[in-house]
């Protein structure tokens, strides 16, 4: 099999051009949906007959969880790649990966908790879903920490994609916490298999902003990317060209 | 429904809302991050090729 095109992609030149031009085809059509998605969950919607309103802070709290796992397994193929294939761009795409990875799970962590204080009446509970994801914030800050320590760039992306891939084993025991021990969280809402628990009038929005957050994944990682192939290629010929234009 | 219903969230507006805004701050935060992040790796770039040339 020919593998040029592989090469090519990941080669820095290209893959910088590529992220600007791809920015804004993930950033607005994320825009687009995210107004569409807080309109439908926030309006649209019926009140919950249990939660009444206060179901609709599933609107922002899903997606946010969602991409807190979603980033975090993206990250860890990416570092994957780069240890096993030595391919530097998949390290700076896992660099990249860290600190989005990292908002997103302080705001699924502190919008839960705000839900959390009416329904169950505390903030927080140390059960297996909520301490699994803050194990999780904890191994984001972990990597940022880790790679911010170390001067050399090839160890920094050694060790970190090291960590990274040793802590994936947190993310089944974060999708099957609720399963596994006895917590207060609900168990999911939409599985892949058999129908969600969740009415069509309710799910629209919620399918609208999860793709709306990947998408919005998509954009800001493409721009934290050029920063990062920026930062890493010294005296290429191909950087001299770009930064003149 | 008019708007102070809406704002109400039944009883829940002071748990909805903050959540919504802090929500749409840090997407709003993130982007403006990573374009300052991208602008000030260029502007070092563009030093460093300059130092490289002899042009401080």
């Amino acid at each position: 099999m020919n593998w040029t095109w592989l090469h090519k992609f990941a080669s820095p030149p290209h893959a910088y051009r590529l992220a600007g031009r791809l920015a804004p085809w993930f950033g607005w059509p994320a825009f687009l949906l995210i107004v569409a998605g807080l309109y439908g969950g926030l309006v649209l919607a019926p009140a919950d007959y249990q939660q009444g309103d206060a179901f609709r802070i599933l609107y922002v709290h899903a997606p946010s969880a969602w991409m807190s796992m979603f980033i975090y397994g993206t990250m860890a193929v990416a570092a994957a790649i780069g240890l096993i294939w030595r391919i530097k761009l998949a390290h700076a795409v896992a660099a990249a990966s860290a600190p989005v990875g990292a908002w997103f799970t302080f705001l699924a962590l502190t919008t839960g908790a705000v839900w959390g204080k009416p329904m169950w009446g505390t903030w927080w509970v140390w059960d297996a879903r909520l301490t699994s994801e803050l194990i999780l914030l904890f191994l984001y800050a972990g990597l940022i920490a880790l790679r911010a320590s170390i001067d050399d760039r090839d160890r920094a992306d050694r060790a970190s994609a090291v960590l990274a891939i040793v802590g994936v084993v947190n993310l089944p025991i974060i999708h099957y916490s609720v399963y596994w021990w006895n917590t207060l969280h609900q168990g999911a809402t939409i599985t892949k298999l058999g129908k969600p628990s969740i009415t069509g009038e309710m799910l629209w929005p919620l399918l609208t902003m999860m793709i709306a957050f990947t998408l919005y994944y998509g954009g800001v990682l493409m721009l934290r990317l050029r920063a990062e192939i920026l930062r890493r290629e010294r005296d290429a010929s191909w950087l001299q060209k770009e930064l003149a234009a | 429904m008019n708007l102070a219903e809406f704002l109400a969230m039944g009883k829940y507006g002071a748990f909805v809302w903050p959540c919504i805004v802090l929500t749409c701050a840090v997407l709003i935060w993130n982007v403006i991050a990573a374009r300052r992040l991208h602008s000030e790796a260029r502007r070092q770039a563009v030093r460093r090729l300059e130092i490289g040339r002899g042009r401080p």
